[in-house]
């Protein structure tokens, strides 16, 4: 783990990004420490009645697989190539040409040829054209096909947790093949054999009980905000009082419980407090907090379309019960992806909800008007942009400041201007990172899609080499010292991997900065930034 | 490697002097390879395309999952990237006639490189774009040139094309080429080189070596087979025009026949095409179809505004509210969260 991590420089070394020798289906499989997850925990798996629960270790050579797993890979495969269009079409079409190649942050970093996209894909279509294709029966091995083997299925478990589907080689595929919906095609059929990581399963088992992937009961959650509220007093000298479960509320509010558990994403959720309680305290707006639907994060995501409609339909229901207008979303990657491109389809129509106006400006998201959920970053650009906010700007000046697009709100939505115009007025000193490394081509912060664990440490340094990189271009370049972000995993994520490549840079929400700037009603003079850090001007 | 290279292009060779060979005095197959095999190659051609097309129909479209490369449709004051992030038909429309006929994605090509072992930069990387945009048009051109053997009178676009594509002749060629010869048409030659410069970045560039599969190579090696016989009947051996046009015309109006003088160079260019026209169906050709169904890019990105069906959706096994407070009851109560059901009452 940590104490044994390789260094910057020798990770850096052993990248080759020319493969030669072997062709790739010769090349055995070597699951190696540091690259790999640990085995789903049998339990989190019978929570969710998934199958093939049972304690198993990817390192050893017997993975206790029920006897008929190869008749269940297969008829798993059936049954998405007739589900998802989507699938089949990829499995088909691509001509092998190479663009995706080095687009992968994991290729990037690692030089593992799996670890292009297209090999990537290629292990599951050398199975569709053994199992499915005329040519791939006759020809066999000349065909590029090749039959399941435990080898191969190892292979398969092996580096599809080595993609955070981040979809950037999709933007580069003359066709649009994204790799991500063939990982997580075949992560499901994985799951028919129980073979998950283990950093997936219990979040999700988590969060189908607990309503968030930490498995904070409520009155934790409870707990947690109002240590928040402490602090937030602190700072401000503001006395916070977010509301829980309110029947009648305007709006009902969901963000990762990332961002109540873990520093940075803390500050980001005093700075949520923050502007909801300016909110009300201004202009009577009504915003509520659920322990039950606490998490907006959606870890099942990863693991089966199935699972990840189970643990979202928490939201449309609390809403429903509530009776809230509409909803508004943190700030969270794949999250926004859910939200996005399936919550509506899986849970809807959410025909009990009001399509979203934002009460204080008059404004109409229209483009949230089926599934009537609203980014935070959407809600307080249309804020500022009415000049609806008090903000002191200065009051980061400390803060040089680049943006990281998250993979998700990029290339799963296309939210890009929202958060840089919130940044561009809550803080005087903002720098972009290098073009092809932002907006719908940002680099993933390595650790997505469930790979955010300890035990594989020098995948996601590595993984995150690319994002590293072109920050500490800003860096050296105009001085950046913050990393600023629209997503929770990236708030866990990215401080490790600054940590690693560019140690000056510290990483924060977009609502940190917000709340920094935002002038509350009845404030004291503030001294420190929400991290209790001195103001500009305020330093001893 | 080598062994998927070298498998292919020994396929070719042996396929063309199948051809050849079978249509020589003595062997008299000129019916098999100038008839029966072209019919055949048609029919699996249409046949095999018309069901990979239906087979991907088949298959439902559950949820839109478009990659959006721009800003969406978001507040007015924001400009919307219209063609990269969609969210209307048509802006759909305008962004799959770019990526078919521009290859507008490969247009975005990179190149990643690692320098001095520590600092990555991205280029822009465009020989693979202009190649494949090379290959496809000349191939169009040459398609749409070839028409002039099945039609009569030739329409007027098929003599346009051959004119646009002969135009260099008089440029370049004129003085330089003996007389007599035919104007050469660009679309051949361009065709060729391109096929070349994708064969050779499979064998030279190290990533693209390594995902290259026979079913790469074979299709390459046809259409270079393809192309070499034709410039050569045209501007070397001087094939027979008007015999190979009889054939041809029997063919298209169902009145097959087999002239006198057609050459086994001509047998063996047919025979090529026959197998590019067969094996078309059941290969990575099929990104001719396919690149119109792929539900990244035909699809708009307003997901959040137009709600999306899917055909199968089925009720799952959820954790409702009540089962929720049910378990964390007492707790909640505890700490002031309120409550729907209060613990008296439960009994």
């Amino acid at each position: 783990m940590a104490d044994e991590l390789i260094k910057p420089d020798e990770l850096l070394s052993q990248i080759d990004h020319r493969p030669s020798g072997a062709g790739w289906m010769d090349t055995p499989v070597d699951i190696r420490k540091g690259m790999y997850c640990y085995a789903s925990n049998p339990k989190s798996v019978e929570t969710l009645g998934l199958p093939n629960a049972r304690p198993w270790n990817p390192l050893e050579d017997d993975w206790k697989l029920p006897e008929n797993w190869q008749q269940i890979v297969h008829d798993g495969f059936r049954e998405r190539l007739d589900k998802f269009r989507s699938f089949k079409v990829f499995m088909d079409i691509c001509v092998r040409c190479g663009a995706c190649a080095d687009k992968c942050h994991f290729f990037i970093g690692t030089g593992d040829p799996k670890n292009m996209p297209v090999l990537r894909a290629e292990l599951l279509r050398s199975v569709y054209r053994n199992d499915f294709t005329t040519a791939g029966k006759i020809l066999g091995r000349l065909g590029g096909a090749r039959p399941m083997t435990l080898d191969v299925l190892k292979e398969w478990w092996y580096y599809l947790f080595q993609c955070t589907e981040c979809r950037r080689c999709s933007v580069f595929c003359p066709y649009g093949i994204d790799t991500a919906e063939i990982t997580i095609m075949g992560r499901e059929i994985l799951n028919l054999l129980g073979l998950n990581i283990d950093w997936i399963a219990t979040p999700v088992a988590n969060c189908y009980r607990t309503g968030n992937h930490l498995g904070i009961q409520p009155h934790a959650f409870k707990d947690m905000l109002d240590f928040f509220v402490d602090d937030i007093e602190e700072v401000t000298g503001v006395r916070v009082q977010p509301a829980y479960m309110e029947k009648g509320a305007d709006i009902l509010f969901i963000t990762p419980s990332g961002d109540v558990f873990a520093d940075p994403g803390t500050y980001t959720c005093m700075g949520y407090m923050l502007l909801f309680h300016y909110l009300k305290e201004k202009y009577g707006l009504k915003i509520t907090w659920s322990t039950y639907a606490s998490e907006g994060g959606n870890f099942g995501f990863f693991t089966s379309h199935e699972t990840m409609k189970r643990l979202n339909s928490k939201m449309y229901a609390e809403a429903r019960r509530l009776g809230v207008k509409w909803i508004l979303g943190g700030e969270c990657g794949h999250m926004w992806r859910v939200i996005s491109q399936y919550m509506d389809t899986m849970n809807g129509p959410a025909d009990f909800l009001e399509e979203p106006v934002n009460p204080i400006t008059g404004t109409k998201f229209e483009n949230a008007k089926s599934t009537k959920m609203v980014h935070i970053a959407e809600f307080t650009a249309d804020l500022i942009k009415h000049g609806k906010l008090d903000l002191d700007p200065s009051r980061n000046d400390n803060k040089i400041i680049t943006f990281h697009d998250s993979c998700n709100p990029s290339r799963g939505m296309g939210m890009l201007d929202e958060p840089r115009y919130v940044i561009q007025n809550v803080a005087n000193h903002f720098y972009e990172m290098p073009a092809n490394t932002i907006r719908e081509q940002t680099f993933c912060c390595g650790s997505g899609a469930g790979l955010n664990a300890g035990e594989n440490m020098e995948l996601r340094m590595a993984g995150g080499f690319p994002r590293a990189n072109a920050v500490k271009y800003v860096h050296e370049t105009f001085g950046v010292n913050m990393l600023a972000c629209v997503c929770a995993i990236d708030r866990a994520a990215l401080p490790a991997s600054m940590g690693y490549w560019v140690p000056e840079v510290e990483v924060t929400g977009l609502h940190e900065l917000v709340a920094n700037a935002l002038i509350m009603p009845g404030e004291k003079e503030r001294e420190t930034d929400l991290r209790g850090e001195p103001l500009p001007g305020m330093e001893e | 490697m080598n062994k998927n290279y070298m498998v292919s292009l020994i396929a070719v060779i042996v396929l063309f002097l199948i051809a050849y060979v079978g249509t020589q005095q003595g062997a008299g197959l000129q019916l098999v390879f100038g008839i029966i095999v072209p019919y055949l190659a048609v029919s699996l051609f249409v046949v095999g395309f018309a069901r990979r097309v239906m087979g991907w129909s088949r298959s439902a479209v559950p949820f839109r999952i478009t990659t959006t490369c721009g800003q969406q449709s978001s507040m007015p004051w924001i400009k919307q990237a219209k063609i990269d992030n969609p969210s209307s038909t048509l802006g759909v429309i305008v962004r799959m006639f770019l990526e078919i006929v521009c290859f507008r994605s490969l247009f975005r090509n990179t190149r990643m490189k690692l320098n001095g072992g520590t600092r990555l930069t991205y280029q822009l990387e465009l020989f693979l774009w202009i190649g494949a945009l090379a290959f496809h048009y000349a191939f169009f051109a040459v398609v749409v040139r070839h028409l002039r053997f099945f039609t009569e009178p030739v329409p007027f676009f098929v003599t346009l094309t051959e004119q646009v594509d002969g135009f260099m002749r008089m440029e370049v060629l004129y003085d330089a080429v003996q007389a007599g010869l035919p104007g050469v048409y660009m679309s051949g030659l361009v065709l060729l080189a391109a096929a070349l410069y994708l064969f050779l970045r499979r064998v030279f560039i190290p990533q693209v070596r390594t995902i290259s599969l026979a079913a790469d190579f074979f299709p390459l090696f046809l259409i270079m087979g393809i192309a070499l016989s034709g410039i050569f009947m045209r501007y070397f051996a001087k094939v027979d025009i008007v015999a190979i046009k009889a054939l041809t015309m029997g063919l298209v109006t169902f009145r097959p026949t087999i002239p006198e003088g057609v050459s086994g160079l001509f047998f063996a260019h047919l025979f090529l095409v026959s197998i590019l026209l067969a094996y078309f169906p059941f290969s990575k050709l099929m990104h001719l179809g396919g690149v119109f169904l792929s539900p990244t890019r035909n699809m708009t990105g307003n997901t959040r505004q137009v709600r999306h069906v899917n055909p199968w959706n089925y009720p799952v096994k959820v954790h409702t509210y009540d089962e929720y407070e049910d378990d964390f009851r007492e707790k909640m109560i505890e700490a002031g969260l309120p409550v729907v059901k209060m613990p008296e009452e439960q009994a």
